[in-house]
């Protein structure tokens, strides 16, 4: 691939990963935190009673200081796109800008402007102009990860619904913005990042306000900042994992090599499996080849037999295809090999040259040919008709890549079920929470306070776990099926982009500490002495 | 002489580059009115006290977020409407990016942890952050946008995607910072255009500050920002004249809008001004009249109003500098490795249907602007900053 420098590719995505992670680090207590924030403020403006006021401006202090940080890590994002991924900006860019700057236009600066008011204008503004900006904030920083989330779902799923490779730039063109916005995959997306945000936010104000009562201090605000959390908490954390099921699906039916992964399903299964427990073998792909079934696939597993087929297919014995079957094609059901798609992506790639050195010598004809060549229609599954140039990215492999084409299976697999189990042990802690706020038991409850404080940590580690699993999950690709990782990033020298990697990893280690100890600062000080 | 790149045929697509270019000239213009909160932050040291210090950064505190924003809104203008020139300018002129980048990078946090105790590297880091955006940031930001007059390295190719950094035999190659050390290739102009904007900037950042906090509870103050500002605006003056000497008499690069090829032509910017009917000149001319009776104003008079002329002459001077780079037949993105390779509105936008789109979009801009105006006087409506408001725990100060 143009003599990428492999080591360089690596770390380039390592850099992006990281940046990626601190910023979600902090995105879902935005996006969680300013819906609380404006929660409790409705309630003392609707009361007027001081202790609401209280309570909404303790929580504002400790949004506040999470939320700079948060605007600090999207910027570097923004520029990375070119400066690491510039051939990426460039082949998906008409696609890819687009929500991008919607995002810009509709969301950050209401929440820019709103920001201020929010945080300086308590004193400044009527009571009603500051609720009402509160609930801007929280509304733009949603929309942003609307718009963010469509530009991620175009790249976990690229729909010929919404673009065309135009062979004349040699990039991909928007043919229809409002497809874009409504792809499912996106919608899904989004869906289970604010739920999974709000969950976030129900930990932490829980986890806090057991602190406090573990402590016996500040009581009466935490059994009311407690109640609130623990019911907004509890229908957070049922919509997470019922979104997570259709997000598991979505992606099911768009990235097969993913869902395999994520499962650790080697050979294809009518019926298939799930393995809830377990620790998946590393197979080479010369093994792979020869396996016959998923006898050899687990150490230990314990599996749930036609669960995998029920929540990917919506069928009791749907087939999941497995990696073999993704690698080496399976006739029966379909699929083609990565030889099959490497010689039609190739066939595409050498249209665009021909094209291009057509153009050159003015050849009208060859052009026009080559041009029938690459949007030809290859394929028709269940009436969506492929074109070659949507296979053009297979061609950028060598018959060895074959051991690339499916994402690691170990990290993928890991990181999807420790979420998932996460998952139902944030439904369980906000069912015990709620029942003991139902019964009036919670002040006196300390092993539901125990949990819930332990667990503050725990839906920052669960986000982090499905980031890796979604995006790790899509390797070799930066957009599925379309362009490859290593064809994304930018011709450039390992050692500059290794200087920028440990100058930003120096800037997040230093200000992620500034940041614990002011949160720590602030929780401790506790609601009074916060302002 | 060949030209690699499609260039528009369409009357419709050539009208929506263009309307495009125009919006990024306005955001541009905007966001040199917005560095006021940088340059604001180079005066820092005009401080004595405490609370003169604490009064500076809570009038600049509660406006970085909507700079930063406009340059974020900035970029993303760019990468949809042309795609092109962030992946090659980005890709290509990298560590000029990513010191700009670093610098809002510190800034962003600076504000909400400078007055924090426990914010563990100590006030004076997040002061020295500050300083560092509201310096090199701008002047960086300044230099990048001199080598839309002065060109850079780069050739690309559009079949292959290749773009190559560096390839004029006669150049340096330093990924982006021989724009400021390349003296053959104009670094003196970029630097200069630098300087210029740094010191616009920080014209700007006092104009705010002698607006913002009150001049009877900080009559030192006032009186030492304004006495600074008087000595920048010398360095204001030094620096436009390089500026201008350059655009008049400089070569510029051009192009033919029906074949896309690329030449160079003697006062190509001056040309440019005195286009369109003198229009872009006589806009400039507004811009810089108003710029200066805002000085002279509240700078060198005694009012406080200042910011308002100088403001919006800096917008319109702004949206002049970018609408001479990339109209009339100008690549704005011009490549003195290989001329044929130079960015043009034509050649480096995104497709038709993505340019009407967004289009159709940019019809919320006014009403962004509508309500950034209206918070902007919600906030400001009770007066100026007062030592009572900093003092009051439920104002939360920074
Ligand atoms: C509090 C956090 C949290 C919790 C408890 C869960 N998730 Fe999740 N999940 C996320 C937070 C998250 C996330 C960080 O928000 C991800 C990463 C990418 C994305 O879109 O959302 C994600 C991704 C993600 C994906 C991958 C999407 C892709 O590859 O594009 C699937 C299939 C699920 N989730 C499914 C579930 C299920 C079935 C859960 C059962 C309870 C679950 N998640 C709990
Ligand atoms: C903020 C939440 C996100 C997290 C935690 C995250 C995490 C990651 C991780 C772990 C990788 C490395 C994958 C690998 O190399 O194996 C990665 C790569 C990448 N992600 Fe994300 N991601 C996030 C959101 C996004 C979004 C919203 C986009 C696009 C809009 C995106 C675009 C990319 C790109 C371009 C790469 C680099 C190329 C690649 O390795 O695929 N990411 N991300
Ligand atoms: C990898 C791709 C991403 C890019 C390029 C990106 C870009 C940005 C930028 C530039 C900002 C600063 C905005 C401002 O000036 O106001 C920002 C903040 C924000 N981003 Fe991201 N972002 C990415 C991933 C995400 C994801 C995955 C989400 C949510 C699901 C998200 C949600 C937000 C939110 C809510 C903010 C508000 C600030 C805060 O968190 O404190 N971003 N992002």
């Amino acid at each position: 691939m143009h003599g990428v420098d492999l080591t360089m590719l690596e770390w380039a995505r390592a850099q992006f990963a990281m940046t990626a992670i601190f910023h979600f680090f902090f995105v879902p207590f935005t996006l969680g935190m300013s819906f609380m924030v404006a929660f409790f403020e409705t309630i003392y403006v609707k009361t007027g009673k001081q202790e609401w006021k209280n309570i909404t401006q303790f929580w504002q202090v400790l949004f506040g200081i999470n939320f700079a940080i948060g605007l600090s890590t999207g910027i570097i994002h923004e520029f990375e796109f070119g400066t690491n991924w510039s051939t990426y900006s460039w082949v998906v860019g008409d696609l890819f800008g687009a929500p991008l700057a919607v995002e810009g236009v509709v969301a950050f600066f209401m929440e820019a402007t709103f920001a201020a008011i929010a945080f300086f204008g308590w004193k400044r503004v009527s009571k009603g102009v500051h609720l009402m900006s509160s609930w801007l904030l929280a509304a733009g920083s949603n929309l942003s990860a609307l718009w963010i989330l469509i530009a991620n779902g175009f790249m976990q799923h690229p729909s010929s619904a919404f673009y065309t490779f135009n062979i004349d730039n040699a990039r991909l063109e928007m043919t229809n913005f409002l497809s874009l916005i409504l792809q499912p995959v996106a919608q899904v997306k989004f869906l289970h990042v604010v739920t999974a945000s709000y969950t976030m936010a129900g930990v932490f104000i829980l986890g806090v306000s057991s602190l406090y009562l573990l402590r016996g201090k500040h009581v009466e605000f935490a059994k009311k900042s407690a109640t609130v959390a623990a019911a907004a908490g509890l229908v957070a954390s049922i919509a997470v994992a019922v979104i997570g099921d259709d997000h598991a699906y979505e992606v099911a039916n768009t990235q097969p090599t993913k869902i395999a992964s994520m499962e650790g399903l080697y050979v294809g299964e009518k019926g298939a499996p799930i393995v809830a427990v377990g620790i998946p073998k590393s197979h080479t792909i010369e093994e792979i080849k020869n396996m016959k079934d998923n006898e050899d696939s687990f150490t230990m597993p314990i599996a749930i037999p036609h669960l995998l087929s029920i929540l990917g297919k919506r069928s009791f014995d749907g087939f999941v295809p497995g990696i073999k079957d993704l690698v080496y094609g399976n006739e029966k059901y379909g699929i083609w090999s990565f030889e099959k798609l490497r010689a039609e992506g190739a066939r595409a790639i050498k249209d665009m040259n021909d094209y291009h050195i057509a153009k050159k010598a003015g050849d009208k004809a060859a052009m026009d040919a080559a041009e029938k060549d690459f949007h030809a229609i290859v394929a028709n599954v269940d009436g969506v008709k492929i074109e070659r140039a949507e296979l053009m990215g297979y061609g950028y492999f060598s018959a060895e890549d074959a051991k690339h084409i499916f994402p690691p299976v170990a990290p993928v697999f890991y990181s999807f079920h420790l979420m998932v189990g996460l998952g139902f042990w944030f439904i369980l802690l906000f069912v015990l929470a709620y029942a003991s706020v139902l019964k009036g038991t919670f002040v006196n409850n300390t092993f539901v306070q125990k949990a819930a404080l332990y667990s503050i940590p725990l839906p920052w580690i669960a986000t982090s776990l499905g980031w890796m699993s979604a995006e790790i999950g899509r390797q070799p690709w930066t957009v599925f099926g379309i362009l490859p990782t290593a064809h994304s990033v930018t011709p450039i020298n390992l050692t500059n982009v290794q200087a920028t990697f440990f100058m930003f990893m120096a800037a997040f280690v230093i200000l992620g500490i500034a940041e614990l100890k002011m949160l720590f600062t602030v929780v401790k000080s506790g609601p009074k002495g916060a302002h | 002489m060949e030209t690699w790149a499609g260039i528009t045929t369409n009357e419709t697509m050539f009208l929506w580059q263009e309307y495009w270019w125009l919006i990024v000239a306005v955001l541009g213009g905007l966001f040199v009115l917005m560095t006021f909160v940088q340059g604001g932050q180079s005066l820092f040291h005009t401080a004595k006290t405490d609370i003169e210090e604490k009064a500076m950064i809570n009038s600049l505190g509660r406006k970085w977020e909507l700079t930063f924003t406009t340059l974020v809104m900035f970029g993303g203008a760019l990468y949809a409407a042309f795609p092109l020139f962030y992946a090659v300018s980005f890709g290509g002129a990298y560590w000029v990016w990513m010191l700009i980048l670093f610098g809002f990078v510190l800034q962003a946090v600076s504000y909400e942890y400078i007055n924090n105790p426990n914010n563990f590297i100590g006030k004076g880091a997040y002061k020295a952050f500050l300083y560092f955006n509201g310096v090199t940031s701008v002047i960086l930001v300044g230099a990048a946008v001199g080598t839309f007059f002065t060109g850079s390295n780069f050739s690309f190719d559009p079949a292959t995607k290749i773009l190559a950094w560096g390839t004029a035999t006669d150049g340096m190659d330093l990924r982006g910072l021989e724009a400021a050390l390349d003296f053959g290739h104009g670094a003196w102009f970029n630097l200069a255009f630098g300087v210029l904007l740094f010191a616009i900037a920080r014209l700007l950042g006092a104009l705010w500050l002698v607006n913002d906090i009150d001049n009877n509870e900080f009559p030192e103050l006032v009186a030492r920002i304004r006495a600074t500002a008087k000595k920048c605006f010398v360095v204001f003056l030094a620096a436009l004249v390089v500026v201008l000497y350059g655009l008049v008499m400089m070569k510029g690069y051009s192009y033919d809008i029906h074949t896309g090829v690329v030449s160079m032509v003697e006062h190509k910017y001056l040309a440019n001004l005195m286009a369109y009917g003198f229009i872009p000149l006589i806009v400039f001319l507004i811009g810089a009249v108003l710029f200066l009776l805002g000085i002279f104003q509240s700078i060198f008079g005694t009012s406080t109003g200042g910011i308002k002329l100088s403001g919006l002459g800096a917008v319109l001077i702004g949206i002049v500098v970018f609408a001479i780079a990339g109209f009339n037949g100008t690549p704005y993105y011009p490549s003195y490795a290989d001329l044929q390779s130079s960015l043009t509105i034509q050649n480096s936008s995104g497709s038709l249907n993505t340019l009407e789109v967004m289009g159709g979009v940019s019809v919320a801009v006014p009403f962004v602007l509508g309500y950034i105006a209206y918070v902007w006087y919600q906030m400001k409506k009770d007066g100026p900053i007062t030592k009572e408001e900093l003092a009051d725990p439920d104002s939360h100060a920074y």
